[in-house]
């Protein structure tokens, strides 16, 4: 999933200022699985937000609304009216969901309520970790399905560097060294001739290094 | 490489035990910083390092440093990490290094940027160390850069590579440094070894893999200053091993006689280093503290 976290009322508040009509539009997807952007968080905000502006005698108007998936325009369409009656939108959902309003209410102004932060999965309740760097060239059979690009500090291809110890990275305590997990991965797999296989610079023009991406199927194109 | 690509080259390639040491450039432009520098390691030393922003702080430039050395007469090794430069710039400056005269190079993955003094730096990791040394032996062998294409004089250098024997997991250092060497790599400066008993068991576990007889080993060794930078060693410096014992040892003496007893310590291990099979030379990290280099040296009875 998209994982993202919401930004500090502070931030939010000063984004908002010059709106006395709001529309706060949750996403009922990534985020909201990652307890930042679904439904209940949309409420919680909106109060926290009325709160807030009624101690600084702001006056403000509050609606809100939750769609299924703000990154799809069938499910961005129910939210259409509601748009139109605010003077802005408080988005909750990812970049790509803030940027789809974007795109089809251009005379909108939206605003971003959380900061997209990774695509990862929760670990333990509670807890989010990054997976995947979308770098378009996926190598995961090579690490035992472990991806080094992401969960290596030094997206290290060929081996660990000299600060893994213990199973942590060198950068801190709290992240496991990548190199670590694949080499006791590919002893269980009993794959670890992959280790002495040399790995030649990774082609970054999938990622994007090579600049914004696009994606077109043929085969669905009407 | 039947000829000599540089003087280090041509030290270990005729069986003399090699001694290499460490210069790190300044927080700033004062070129007299390094000269003062040479003139502690001048004589003293086969060749001297230059770090390239070791701990990712800002320093002068690994290559203008090493530009400094040459022209003093000292034989510098340029350290090169993948942290701050693609692909693109990191060739650039292997040509423009090898214009000046460098012939010895590192090759490194570099400290993370979150050690150093401005952690908020985006860093770049287009290649790792291992493409690097494939690279710079490219360059060298096939006479092309990265894309294929005939270089206009390519640069021979002599190509190094770090290896942490204390790091983990363990049984994988051989593995790595195996990589190493097919990669490319002609001589390995290893971290600092504080762990003897650890050396000799990733020693043995390589010379096993008939490894030490393709690369030149050079053992690390950084003298300590007190039973506070031992613990300090052991326990904040990524992939260092040092073994309680030798904390004791440096905690047994009076606080005035502790760097003494650092210097003793380290000429120890040194004279042991040289008795292990396949140990070509030492590499001796004293960081600020160049001037006790001498001692050491003089004191392992190394050069005369
Ligand atoms: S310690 Fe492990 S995860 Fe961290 S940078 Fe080194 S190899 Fe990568």
């Amino acid at each position: 999933m998209i994982v993202g976290e919401q930004k500090p009322i502070p931030e939010i508040m000063k984004t908002i200022e010059p709106y006395k009509k709001l529309l706060i539009l949750g996403c009922g997807t990534c985020v909201k699985t990652c307890f930042a952007g679904g439904e209940d968080e949309v409420a919680t905000l909106a109060s926290a937000l009325r709160l807030a502006c009624k101690q600084q005698d702001k006056e403000i108007q509050i609606q809100e609304v939750t769609v299924e998936r703000q990154c799809e325009n069938e499910f961005i369409k129910e939210a259409a009216n509601a748009v139109k009656e605010n003077e802005a939108v408080l988005s909750l959902a990812c970049g790509a969901g803030v940027q789809a309003i974007v795109r089809l209410f251009p005379k909108s102004p939206v605003l971003p309520g959380i900061n997209t932060t990774f695509i990862g999965i929760q670990e333990s309740h509670g807890v989010f970790i990054e997976e995947c760097q979308g770098c378009g060239n996926c190598g995961l059979a090579t690490f035992g399905g472990i991806c080094p690009v992401t969960r290596c500090s030094k997206k290290l291809l060929n081996g660990p560097c000299g600060g893994s110890k213990d199973g942590k990275c060198e950068v801190s305590k709290d992240i496991d060294c990548a190199w670590q997990l694949i080499i006791d991965r590919l002893k269980t797999l009993g794959q670890l001739d992959n280790l002495k296989k040399y790995i030649p610079p990774k082609n970054w023009r999938t990622s994007i290094s090579g600049g914004p991406r696009k994606l077109i199927r043929e085969d669905h194109i009407i | 490489m039947s000829q000599s690509i540089s003087k280090l080259h041509q030290i270990l390639s005729t069986g003399e035990f090699a001694v290499t040491s460490e210069c790190g450039p300044p927080r700033g432009a004062n070129k007299n910083v390094i000269l003062k520098k040479a003139e502690l390691l001048k004589g003293k030393v086969h060749a001297v390092n230059v770090t390239d922003n070791q701990t990712a702080i800002v320093r002068m430039s690994s290559i203008s440093a090493c530009i400094h050395l040459l022209n003093t007469g000292l034989e510098p090794v340029m350290q090169m990490v993948v942290r701050d430069r693609n692909r693109i710039a990191l060739q650039s400056d292997i040509l423009g290094a090898y214009s000046h005269g460098i012939r010895n190079i590192l090759c490194l993955s570099g400290d993370h940027q979150t050690f150093g003094s401005q952690p908020d730096a985006l860093n770049v990791f287009d290649i790792d160390s291992m493409n690097l040394i494939r690279t710079v032996k490219d360059m060298r062998d096939e006479g092309k850069d990265m894309s294929g294409f005939a270089l206009d004089d390519p640069p021979r250098m002599f190509i190094g590579a770090a290896a942490n024997p204390f790091a983990d997991p363990f049984d994988y250092r051989v593995i790595r440094l195996g990589k190493k060497i097919n990669a490319g790599a002609d001589f390995i400066q290893t971290q600092c070894i504080y762990n003897i008993d650890r050396f000799k068991a990733w020693m043995h576990m390589a010379q096993e893999e008939g490894l030490t007889e393709k690369v030149y080993i050079l053992g690390g060794v950084t003298p300590l200053k007190s039973a506070a930078m031992a613990k300090y060693m052991k326990n904040k410096v990524a992939g260092m091993d040092v073994p309680d014992a030798l904390i004791q040892r440096m905690s047994s003496v009076p606080k005035e006689k502790a760097s003494e007893e650092g210097i003793n310590i380290c000429i120890e291990t040194i004279q042991q280093l040289r008795e292990i099979k396949g140990v070509h030379g030492v590499h001796i990290m004293a960081i600020e503290w160049e001037e006790k280099v001498a001692e050491i040296v003089r004191g392992a009875g190394l050069i005369k």
